[in-house]
């Protein structure tokens, strides 16, 4: 079954990194066919950026995506632009503080900017998300992502983005309407 | 990442990365050239593994001095290459046609663009097929490939450099911006398992009466490298069996016949098609590069329907593949031939098959969906 997935925000947040991360856990790690296009400005950052992936269990001929299953918006003006291009029941992933979505919309919300603050560095909102995203959409395996993790950042790297990455899945399993533990420590 | 010269394993990687491994795999040791989008990756990829291998990258002034110092490393006995894309070719095809004369082998990879002239610089394109053919002077036959995925981006560099070197030839890999930047799984296998065709070396040791340009039965002369003691007068003026101009127009007809017959007669060795369904089609698609992938696409949605339609994806497209056309294909079945350009191989599909063929045609910009495709084959069934 084929499954079109779009993650997209502004040029620096991630966003090619997070599909080639993905991609990569889907092609080597989960026995699945997996093929990553990307879509930039001309800006090295800023500027609107997609990483789209195609995933399947046969080969891929098509390799764009046409009507994404699953949309994840990193920003604004990622979500107003993608969002008319997602099916109309698509997944949506949003970072909760950046985007304000349609109340309509299939929306799973994460403070995912904000979780990678309390770690410390901001840079890996892109792998909190992943998490989240390894989560909700059922799609690929924490281990394929993690080994994908692995053997693609810089090694001194990788303790902060599986800790990233582990922030957000498990944001995703929290009991309804329980904060995650750094709301807590705010709130107290 | 390992420094190994070949990363064996299974990579995610991007066609251009993939190219450029792919060339390391086969052993080139020499990248001259100047970035251009889409092919800057492969530029840039083989910057830093180069010198990892003991080879030498040079960023040079501009395509002309590209190809001149990709002919020179050649000359000197290295495996040698550059890459680029639509507008760099035309700036280099003066001295592929040098390459062509002195028998030097090259690789010259072409991530095709939107054309002509500048064009659509990050967009795919597919309208350099004929330029890549025809686009120096004087008569020649060339050798090219059409890879359709990153994992072809390196075999197919593999095989450009073996044909390359075995029969003295350039030969172009006529990549586009899809397969260039696409990223999909990529395997390089064990480097003993990697086919490697080597260069005719001359068997005489260096003496007066060595002829350099003395070609065997295959037509290939053997090849002698900078350094070795050989005396070698290369020029691009036409030139007698001992290297030297010789301005007769009989030295003239063996010189550009042997070099045309080197590739002709070898063809059957390097020309490869692959067919998807072709055993019982009425209609038979060809595409090549980027566009076989939707090609093939539409065969599997029109197969569905019943419709007996079948694909010939070209894998090398010069010299075109004329023998494997006519074998494979039914006397009376209907063409249609789907490109990113505004017709340039249906010309060709027509000279064999001789009839009119339908088009599928894109002037380049964004790659040709499934849609038209199949519906060119609906209509071709009704």
């Amino acid at each position: 079954m084929r499954r079109e997935i779009r993650i997209a925000g502004f040029g620096g947040q991630g966003v090619g990194l997070t599909g080639f991360i993905l991609g990569k856990a889907l092609a080597l790690y989960d026995g699945q066919e997996a093929v990553m296009t990307q879509a930039y400005g001309p800006e090295a950052r800023g500027g609107a950026s997609s990483a789209n992936i195609v995933t399947a269990d046969e080969p891929i001929d098509y390799p764009f995506i046409q009507q994404p299953d699953i949309l994840v918006a990193l920003s604004q003006e990622a979500y107003n632009r993608f969002r008319p291009t997602a099916k109309p029941q698509a997944l949506i992933l949003i970072d909760q503080d950046l985007v304000t979505p349609d109340p309509d919309d299939n929306i799973h919300a994460i403070p995912a900017t904000r979780l990678a603050e309390e770690l410390g560095r901001r840079i890996v909102t892109n792998l909190v998300m992943l998490g989240f995203f390894t989560a909700v959409s059922g799609l690929v395996s924490r281990q394929a992502v993690e080994q994908a993790i692995q053997t693609t950042v810089k090694p001194a790297t990788i303790p902060l983005n599986l800790q990233a990455f582990a922030t957000g899945y498990d944001y995703a399993h929290q009991p309804e309407g329980s904060l995650p533990e750094a709301e807590q420590e705010r709130v107290a | 990442m390992s420094t190994k010269r070949v990363r064996t394993g299974q990579h995610f990687m991007s066609g251009d990365h993939a190219c450029a491994e792919g060339a390391l795999a086969a052993g080139c040791r020499f990248f001259g050239g100047y970035p251009i989008t889409p092919s800057t990756e492969v530029a840039e990829h083989l910057a830093r593994r180069l010198p990892e291998v003991g080879g030498v990258f040079i960023q040079m002034e501009d395509e002309l001095g590209s190809i001149a110092s990709v002919l020179g490393a050649s000359a000197a006995g290295a495996r040698a290459m550059t890459a680029t894309s639509g507008p760099g070719l035309s700036l280099m095809l003066e001295n592929l046609g040098l390459g062509v004369i002195l028998e030097l082998p090259i690789v010259i990879v072409d991530v095709q663009r939107g054309s002509p002239s500048t064009g659509l610089p990050t967009m795919p394109g597919q309208a350099d097929i004929m330029q890549a053919r025809w686009g120096s002077h004087g008569d020649y036959e060339i050798v090219a490939y059409a890879p359709w995925s990153p994992q072809e981006m390196f075999d197919l560099t593999i095989q450009a450099f073996n044909v390359a070197d075995r029969f003295r030839v350039p030969v172009l890999l006529m990549a586009d911006e899809v397969v260039g930047h696409m990223v999909e799984r990529v395997e390089i296998p064990d480097a003993d398992q990697i086919e490697c065709w080597s260069r005719k070396r001359p068997e005489q040791p260096p003496n007066g009466s060595f002829a350099p340009f003395e070609a065997g039965e295959d037509l290939v002369p053997p090849m002698v490298h900078a350094g070795e003691g050989y005396r070698i007068h290369y020029t691009g003026l036409t030139h007698d069996e001992h290297g030297y101009p010789d301005m007769s127009a009989e030295t003239h007809h063996r010189l550009v016949t042997r070099l045309v017959e080197k590739v002709r007669r070898n063809a059957d060795q390097f020309t490869r098609v692959e067919g998807y369904h072709l055993e019982d089609a009425r209609i038979v698609v060809v595409a090549y590069g980027c566009t076989a992938r939707s090609a093939r696409r539409a065969v599997r949605l029109a197969r569905r329907q019943n419709i007996p339609v079948g694909l010939l994806r070209l894998v090398s497209i010069w010299p075109f593949a004329d023998e494997a056309l006519r074998q494979l294909v039914p006397d009376d079945a209907t063409f249609i031939v789907t490109e990113m350009n505004l017709g340039q191989i249906s010309r060709e599909v027509e000279r064999v098959v001789r009839r009119p063929v339908r088009g599928v045609f894109h002037a380049g910009g964004a790659m040709i969906s499934p849609e038209p495709i199949l519906q060119a084959i609906q209509e071709a069934a009704q």
